[in-house]
């Protein structure tokens, strides 16, 4: 049950589970263009750090940006006027990286904005998901390092023996998360986006109502309203979940304690990377899989070299095919019992005992409590049902004026970054600035160690479509051993793919497993956002030695039959 | 800049980028720069139809593979082969790998289909030489698959290269089946691999971890490995290590002919892997007319260079194997080796092995290149394969790719000693110790000087005694004036 729901929301291309990825300053500063409003904030953050020690360099930065603080103010003394009689131009509930994104291209764009939020700034991504798993993927990737005596040696160096301190790992995430909290609530602050705390609840068209539990509410009208409550770790039925023994990614976050075997439920992202975090710390893994095979969601090939390489060599087994119907908690001196079935006959299959189980079967969406039914709204599995624009739907099927959802609270596409992408196409749209995100752009990574990335579409996602559509397909490969960087750095493990229409040259998808993965997928998401074509982009020059030539091989090798001129072809972006 | 401009070609030239098209959808992902090819070896069992029809093997694409899953055909039966094509897609536990047919002729039958595993060694298909002989095949697949299980297992099939000792895991231990009803196994994810590796069965262990389950250690225990001290440290620091002992083949090929009556109290140790594979080779080794020659050498000049580089990491053997390369390089047929009898095979490249004690065992890791490596690049990576050996992960072509092999017996004081010469090598030579001599010269002077005795051991159907002379001589010259060697 648990991996058919993640993957029913997947429905098309985009794993749904991911969260455990993406940092949050770089999708801002992937803003959709240069914006100095938006520098001058991340610029602050930047400052934050060594602000302490070096405030006489921070005068001489800010005096040298003079004018754009001087935007800076002016912004906010827009923030501060009312637009039409309305409190604010834009209200955004849930301030997670998407409501960030979103709260700060509003004001850019010289909108009086207010964020809500009742639980902490940042939300999953920055407390919970993505910003703390890479602090314990960092740890174990420098861990894999130091252990593989073999790879060291080749490189010629001597390290006796590698161990960690639990506390001192643990302690790295927290601190991380609370920077990058502080750095996004001040760059918010920083622009005069109002941080309005407490619960937000919809009370009708343009009206929200805010508050913390056991104090008065406080309502106010906004010109539009974007939902951005995001998702909490789904966890099935049959699975009691104490926090100790049987955890969610919420709690394996907090690293309270490394345990000598844990069973996994769930082989996509989030799953795939606490593996990687656990084994380096030594623990056995045991992956419960719904799905037939382990990794669904990736590309087929990709998958399956990354099982070679991230599953097999390591201390790990795994089931597919099962559901994990019970789940017990250790307690008298008995283990964590899973009770698995078979996914299809439902008949029992096996029983484990293990140390602890950690549930990964994808985010349910947080959407009780908003106040949907007060615009007529019904969530479907939870999730708010919007259009390509992000507006929000009412049970009739009509579109609700000036209420939008974006993040994993409408389930497109539940990564962070794809969250912030869909907020600052909102404020695009309410700018009065027509804008549809194409989903198909939006890069998802997994940060194993080597790490996976991908952008578009799958190969049989890509085969069906030219099935349908009438065009052929092909496939571009390179392995990461013919890269002279890979090779300096002894990690020539690593396959990048290319699926494309060798009619036109259009990029349909790219995936790439090997090192630093996910910082090369740009290139191919960046180019398939601005539709440039295979026959383009070949041509660009990329700096050697450097892993991004593995990307240049694979254009280079793919074969595009029509020779089309190499002026770039006007395209719709 | 220009420089690592130059390099770019490289990039380049590697055949590893691929681009395909609709039509191939199993690419392999990471092919190896070479592609695999079958080891076809003509039926057996009826001798009218030697040659004409022959198995196709699962072949052993990895040193932990032991078996493989036919991943596609991609020829059908009845599709024309010629040698080089790719016939089938086998996956291994590392990779996808194309397999290509080393023979022309028909593919007659496919005896393990797509999908099904096959252990290593066993036929996956029939390769018919002629229209005639494809019937004949089929009947032969049909009969063959009857009795399917009855293929021959992997221990009986030549490996895929004259492996001096195959890897080191240890053979099926005979496992005392546990008696005590249905009892529900509990063991660790990684204490199921180990099991697999070493091929214990894992419900004839007794689990010691926390509820009762079955560790790592446990496995390892079972298994008859100490987790960590697998190895004797013979090779430790800067000495090679005892050769080929002489007595065990004798003693082997007798045991085969008539068994010996047994004494009473007596234990039966069977071998392990690694002791049967020397076994074997050793019993092998009878086939080949050998012939020895000594020669003696001055290492005074030897000895106070050893001084010098030794702080720098420089072993003995690396010194030893070195100035065997140099001479080899110089005296190319002792580097030869005679495959089948008829023709001199000339090795293109000169590959030291050195035999190493193991516990229990010996295993033979292999310097490759030795003339071209200098000497601290071969030292370390001396050091490497020592400690390879230790961790019993040297891969096949780091222990079977030697062309000469070097034994010494020096530092346990034998002043000299006969090897017996590996299958598949044309010499070997063996090492005594280096000890102070009295020794007359021309002019009838005394004088002190330290000597050690070389003995090589030589295959006499490519090797002649003046060959060996030579060579022993040159071989002499190099260790008596060794400054070379550093260059």
């Amino acid at each position: 049950m648990q991996a058919s729901i993640s993957l029913s929301a997947t429905s098309h291309s985009s794993p749904a589970i991911a969260r455990s990825d993406r940092s949050v300053e770089f999708i801002n500063t992937n803003a959709l263009k240069p914006v100095n409003l938006r520098f001058c904030g991340l610029r602050r953050e930047a400052l934050g750090f060594c602000a302490l020690k070096r405030s006489g360099s921070r005068s001489a930065v800010l005096s040298g940006r003079r004018s754009s603080s001087r935007e800076l103010s002016a912004s906010l003394s827009q923030n501060g006027v009312s637009s039409k009689g309305f409190d604010y131009d834009l209200v955004i509930i849930g301030a997670g990286v998407g409501g960030h994104g979103a709260a700060l291209h509003a004001v850019e764009k010289g909108m009086k904005t207010g964020i809500i939020e009742g639980d902490v700034v940042g939300g999953t991504c920055v407390n919970r998901g993505c910003v703390p798993s890479k602090a314990l993927l960092a740890v174990s990737g420098r861990m894999r390092e130091f252990q593989n005596e073999h790879h060291l040696k080749a490189l010629g160096l001597q390290v006796s023996s590698a161990g960690y301190d639990r506390k001192g790992v643990a302690d790295h995430a927290n601190n991380l998360a609370s920077k990058i909290r502080s750095n996004l609530t001040n760059s918010m602050k920083a622009l005069g986006v109002d941080i309005l705390t407490g619960v937000g609840t919809i009370l009708g068209p343009q009206k929200v109502k805010y508050g913390k539990v056991g104090f008065s509410d406080n309502i106010i009208t906004a010109k539009d309203i974007i939902i951005a409550t995001g998702s909490v770790p789904f966890v099935p039925k049959g699975i009691e979940v104490d926090g100790k023994t049987v955890i969610t990614s919420d709690h394996a976050l907090k690293l309270e304690s490394v345990p000598d075997w844990i069973a996994i439920v769930g082989s996509g992202y989030i799953g795939l990377e606490f593996s990687d975090v656990y084994t380096a710390l030594g623990s056995e893994v045991t992956f419960i899989e719904a799905l037939d095979q382990l990794m669904p969601g990736f590309d087929p090939e990709i998958g399956k070299l990354a099982q070679r390489v991230l599953i097999n060599p390591r201390k790990i087994d795994y089931h597919t095919g099962v559901f994990a119907s019970k789940i017990t908690p250790a307690k008298d001196g008995k283990p964590v019992t899973i009770e698995l079935i078979d996914a299809k006959t439902k008949e029992p299959k096996d029983t484990l005992e293990v140390d602890a189980a950690l549930i990964a079967t994808g985010r349910a969406p947080f959407t009780k409590g908003l106040g949907l039914e007060n615009i007529n709204v019904e969530t479907q599995r939870g999730f708010v049902p919007v259009d390509e624009r992000m507006r929000v739907i009412d049970k009739n099927g009509n579109l609700v004026p000036h209420v939008y959802c974006i993040g994993d609270a409408n389930g497109k596409m539940m990564l962070a970054h794809a969250a912030s992408a869909q907020g600052i196409s909102v404020v695009e749209q309410v700018g009065g600035k027509d804008h549809v995100l194409n989903h198909l752009s939006i890069p998802a990574a997994c940060f194993t160690h080597p790490e996976i990335s991908m952008v578009g579409l799958t190969e049989p996602q890509a085969r069906e479509k030219g099935e349908k559509e009438g065009f052929e397909v092909s496939v571009a490969k390179t392995s990461f051993k013919a890269n002279t960087k890979a090779l300096a750095e002894n990690e020539g493990e690593g396959l990048a793919k290319l699926i494309y229409r060798p009619d036109n040259g259009e990029i349909l998808g790219v995936h790439i497993f090997g090192l630093h993965a996910a910082d090369l997928i740009h290139e191919a998401s960046n180019a398939i956002a601005l539709g440039t074509r295979i026959q383009d982009i070949r041509l660009a020059v990329h700096a050697h030695p450097t892993l991004s030539e593995v990307l240049d091989e694979l254009f280079k090798s793919a074969k595009v039959s029509s020779v089309s001129s190499p002026i770039r072809e006007p395209v719709a972006v | 800049m220009a420089s690592s401009l130059l390099s770019k070609p490289s990039l380049n030239s590697n055949n590893i980028s691929f681009s395909s098209s609709l039509s191939t959808p199993h690419l392999c992902p990471l092919r190896r720069s070479s592609s695999i090819t079958f080891h076809i070896r003509p039926r057996r069992r009826n001798p009218s139809v030697q040659a004409k029809i022959r198995e196709i093997f699962m072949p052993a694409l990895s040193s932990t593979m032991t078996e493989g899953k036919i991943v596609s055909w991609v020829k059908s039966e009845g599709d024309v082969l010629s040698k080089g094509e790719s016939v089938v897609v086998v996956e291994s536990d590392k990779a996808d790998m194309d397999v290509e047919t080393f023979y022309d002729g028909i593919l007659a039958a496919i005896v393990v289909g797509e999908g099904e595993s096959a252990p290593v060694g066993a036929p996956i298909g029939l390769l018919a030489e002629s229209e005639e002989e494809v019937a004949e095949a089929k009947a032969k697949a049909a009969s063959s698959s009857k009795i399917a299980p009855s293929t021959p297992p992997p221990a009986a099939s030549p490996p895929p290269a004259p492996a001096t000792v195959p890897s080191p895991s240890p053979v099926e231990v005979s496992s005392p089946p546990v008696s005590d009803g249905p009892r529900k196994i509990v063991a660790t994810p990684y204490a199921k691999k180990l099991a697999k590796q070493h091929k214990i069965d894992i419900g004839s262990i007794v689990g010691t971890g926390q509820f009762g389950r079955i560790t790592p250690v446990d496995v390892e225990t079972a298994a008859g490995i100490a987790p960590k001290s697998s190895i004797s440290n013979v090779a430790s620091a800067n000495v090679a290590s005892p050769a080929a002992p002489a007595p065990p083949p004798k003693a082997a090929a007798a045991a085969a002919t008539a068994p010996l009556p047994s004494i009473p109290g007596s234990t039966v140790v069977p071998f392990t892997t690694m002791q049967a594979a020397v076994s074997k080779n050793m019993v092998d080794s009878l086939s080949v007319p050998t012939f020895r020659v000594g020669y003696p050498v001055m290492t005074d000049a030897l000895d106070s260079l050893y001084a010098k580089v030794k702080p720098k990491g420089v072993t003995m053997t690396a010194l030893l194997a070195k100035a065997a390369a140099v001479a080899l390089a110089q005296h190319p047929v002792v580097n030869a080796s005679c495959k089948d009898g008829k023709s001199f095979t000339y090795n293109s490249s000169i590959n030291i092995a050195v035999a190493v004690a193991v516990n229990g065992g010996l295993i033979t890791p292999v310097l490759q290149d030795a003339d071209k490596l200098d000497l601290y690049l071969l030292s370390q990576k001396w050091k490497e394969l020592v400690d390879k050996a230790r961790a019993k992960q040297l891969q096949p072509h780091e222990y079977n790719s030697g062309t000469f092999t070097l034994s010494n017996l020096g530092m346990f004081g034998v002043d000299r000693f006969d090897a017996i010469l590996p299958p598949g090598q044309g010499a070997i030579m063996a090492v005594g110790a280096s000890k102070p001599t009295v020794v007359a010269d021309g002019d009838g002077f005394f004088s002190v000087k330290s000597k050690m005795l070389v003995n090589v051991t030589a295959d006499h159907r490519i090797i002649y005694g003046a060959d060996l002379a030579a060579f022993l001589r040159t071989f002499a010259k190099i260790l008596e004036n060794p400054e070379s060697l550093t260059l």
